[in-house]
């Protein structure tokens, strides 16, 4: 039965195409994809462009212009089921510790002309925006969870995407806790799971790239974070990276500024 | 499998270099041995092809949040305790297929899919049999059988070890599982280091136990070598890190709105750790993979906790939202109602839940702060 492919679009606001470049990172398997899907609308793999309406848009990138805050409510428009991937969707990204200073000292600071930079005070989320169908964490996205989320949709199934902390990945896994073992400051506790433990194989704590997870409870694990030495400056800077602005994250760093 | 200890139990003495021996006859008949060793500054239990893998020499220092291997003054191959990990993860691992799913012509094929390899664990100290006789009447004696359990479970061989001493966090002796083994194992190691002489004295528990001793080489067992090892259990039974108050179930249950839930909260991350090292712990959830095409599925069973929110996932929604309620269903199903459940408490006293939880909270001092309030 020969039955037409669902559209496929992938759309970038403020970001670093890391997440889209996972994609095409699934060597292995994007063959399988390109079979299911048809690629409607990818710039960073083909130059053709399909219009909408998309059966599924995967978007990537935080709001920071007045553009980009009109875009995405075109993309909604034309979208069935909209997937916001990564940290800069799905959280402002790392662009998002403007929201914690005075852009305008930013702006004069980086640019030799700051005349030329429009741009809005804060970086956001793009469920500030839109309603989204699902967030995909992560900085960048894990592509076995991208694999995952875009084989579940075309059969209609609910994805496995837990939403449990880090610590039961290092645990199943068979990682040795790099917190309690070696007294290193980690932020698994609080974290998304996702990335496949990356960090504790390479003797590491979590800096927690998949964001915080459902009750995140911050504040008891910077009190722990200071017995084992770290200073104020250090808990703030930790919660304050690729998901600075999510808000149990934003939340916490505020509190050792 | 290993059937009741009986009174006349074979018993030799073997010099410590025998041990690969051990190892050697256990390969030969075809176990895979998963022993202790060392891995990122921990015990963790792994395979072994010879002794000379086994941690020779190490001491762990055990506290709330806090887990360091040292050296040890005396060099003996069983003085730590253990690590995080526990022989669950063998006999009930963290993920396992349950079946795969492909379309045919007329419907779809279902095949089921059992992993079992042949185990022998060597190093088994006694809460650990505990806690396997517990999942054994979780997985195998209950209504519903395990079928990988069951399968795992009836071809391992335990080889125990006797504790020589206690970690900081352990308190068998207050939930009466240890520190020597009672019954449940095959062979079973106690460790004697006098004067120089570094020996095991190595008993038989079962009848593949009996037979596997009779392929060693050793002396017989005198009663200064029993007496050694009956002293060097009770040190180890005198230096616990920690007691479990008495009456913990009923202390519990009578206090299930206790403000210490609250406080408990506060400091819990709801990390799920101690539900996951738990050696007793056996929650797990299913969930559904298909392939890109649809064309094949499966089916996977993997560890899951009270502490995540989609446990408590029913119609509508989650019912346990907050920490209080998740640490309350934990530390309640381990000391109340396992009991009516399983007949036994669901807390063996290893200790792990406290040494692994990344803020140190204890089991045992919530206990005994609820039971302050009569
Ligand atoms: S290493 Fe970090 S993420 Fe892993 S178990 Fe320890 S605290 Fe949790
Ligand atoms: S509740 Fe804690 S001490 Fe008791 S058996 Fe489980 S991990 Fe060990
Ligand atoms: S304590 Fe929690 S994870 Fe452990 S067996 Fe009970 S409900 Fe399951
Ligand atoms: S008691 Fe400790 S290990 Fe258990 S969920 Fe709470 S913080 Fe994590």
């Amino acid at each position: 039965m020969a039955h037409k492919k669902p559209k496929l679009a992938v759309w970038k606001f403020s970001s670093c195409d890391g997440c889209q470049l996972s994609l095409l990172g699934c060597e292995d398997e994007l063959l399988d994809v390109a079979e299911q899907v048809e690629f409607a609308y990818f710039l960073e793999a083909t130059r053709a462009k399909v219009s909408g309406p998309y059966d599924i848009s995967l978007v990537e990138g935080s709001i920071t212009t007045a553009e980009e805050e009109e875009r995405i409510h075109q993309v909604r428009k034309q979208s069935k089921v909209l997937i916001t991937i990564g940290a800069c969707a799905t959280a402002g990204g790392i662009q998002a510790l403007k929201n914690f200073a005075d852009v305008d000292e930013f702006i004069s600071a980086v640019y030799a002309h700051p005349e030329y930079i429009k741009t809005l005070s804060k970086s956001t989320a793009i469920a500030d925006h839109v309603p989204v169908d699902l967030e995909l964490r992560g900085c960048p996205i894990n592509k076995v969870q991208l694999l995952e989320v875009l084989g579940a949709t075309l059969v209609g199934r609910k994805p496995n995407v837990p939403n449990h902390s880090q610590c039961m990945e290092c645990k199943m896994s068979g990682q040795v806790c790099v917190m309690v073992a070696k007294g290193q400051a980690c932020l698994g506790p609080v974290t998304q799971a996702g990335c496949g433990t990356i960090c504790p194989t390479f003797d590491r704590g979590c800096y927690g790239c998949f964001g915080p997870k459902e009750l995140s409870n911050t504040s008891a694990l910077a009190a722990r974070l200071g017995e084992l030495g770290l200073d104020s400056k250090q808990r703030s800077d930790l919660f304050r990276t690729f998901n600075a602005a999510a808000e149990p994250f934003a939340k916490e760093s505020v509190k050792h500024d | 499998m290993n059937t009741k200890n009986t009174q006349q139990n074979a018993a030799i003495v073997i010099g410590a270099a025998q041990l690969d021996d051990l190892v050697k006859v256990l390969r030969k008949d075809g176990y895979a041995t998963i022993a202790p060793t060392t891995r990122d500054g921990s015990i963790v239990l792994e395979e072994i092809s010879s002794a000379a893998q086994l941690p020779l020499g190490l001491v762990d220092d055990q506290q709330p949040g806090a887990y360091r291997l040292s050296k040890a003054k005396k060099p003996a191959y069983f003085d730590f305790t253990h690590g995080a990990q526990s022989w669950k993860q063998f006999l009930f691992p963290a993920k396992e297929k349950l079946w795969s799913a492909h379309k045919t012509a007329e419907g779809f094929q279902v095949e089921a899919s059992i992993d079992a390899p042949k185990y022998a664990f060597i190093g088994v100290r006694a809460c650990e049999l505990a806690a396997i006789r517990i999942q054994d009447k979780v997985f195998v004696e209950g209504e519903h059988v395990s079928n990988g359990y069951a399968q795992r479970r009836k071809q391992a061989l335990i080889v125990a070890v006797n504790c020589r001493r206690a970690g900081g966090t352990c308190f068998c002796t207050s939930m009466d599982t240890g520190p020597k083994v009672k019954d449940g194992y095959d062979l079973a190691l106690s460790e004697l280091t006098r004067k120089g002489v570094h020996e095991f004295l190595l008993e038989a528990g079962s009848a593949s136990g009996q037979t596997i001793l009779k392929r060693l080489t050793g002396r017989p067992a005198a009663a200064a070598d029993f007496k050694a090892a009956q002293k060097a259990s009770d040190k180890a039974a005198q230096s616990m890190g920690r007691e479990m108050p008495k009456g913990a179930a009923k202390t519990l249950a009578n206090h299930l709105q206790h403000p210490r839930w609250q406080d408990i909260a506060k400091r819990c991350l709801d990390c799920a750790n101690c539900t996951l090292v738990c050696p007793t712990c056996f929650c797990s959830t299913t969930s559904d993979s298909t392939s890109l095409d649809g064309q094949n599925a499966e089916r996977w069973r993997t560890w899951d906790s009270c502490f995540t929110l989609d446990f408590s996932y029913i119609h509508g929604g989650a019912i346990r939202r907050d920490g209080a309620e998740r640490y309350r269903q934990w530390m309640t199903h381990k000391l109340t109602h396992w009991h009516d459940q399983f007949g036994v408490s669901g807390c063996v006293g290893c200790g792990r839940c406290i040494t692994w939880c990344p803020v140190g909270i204890d089991i045992t001092a919530e206990v005994r702060a609820i039971a302050k309030d009569k």
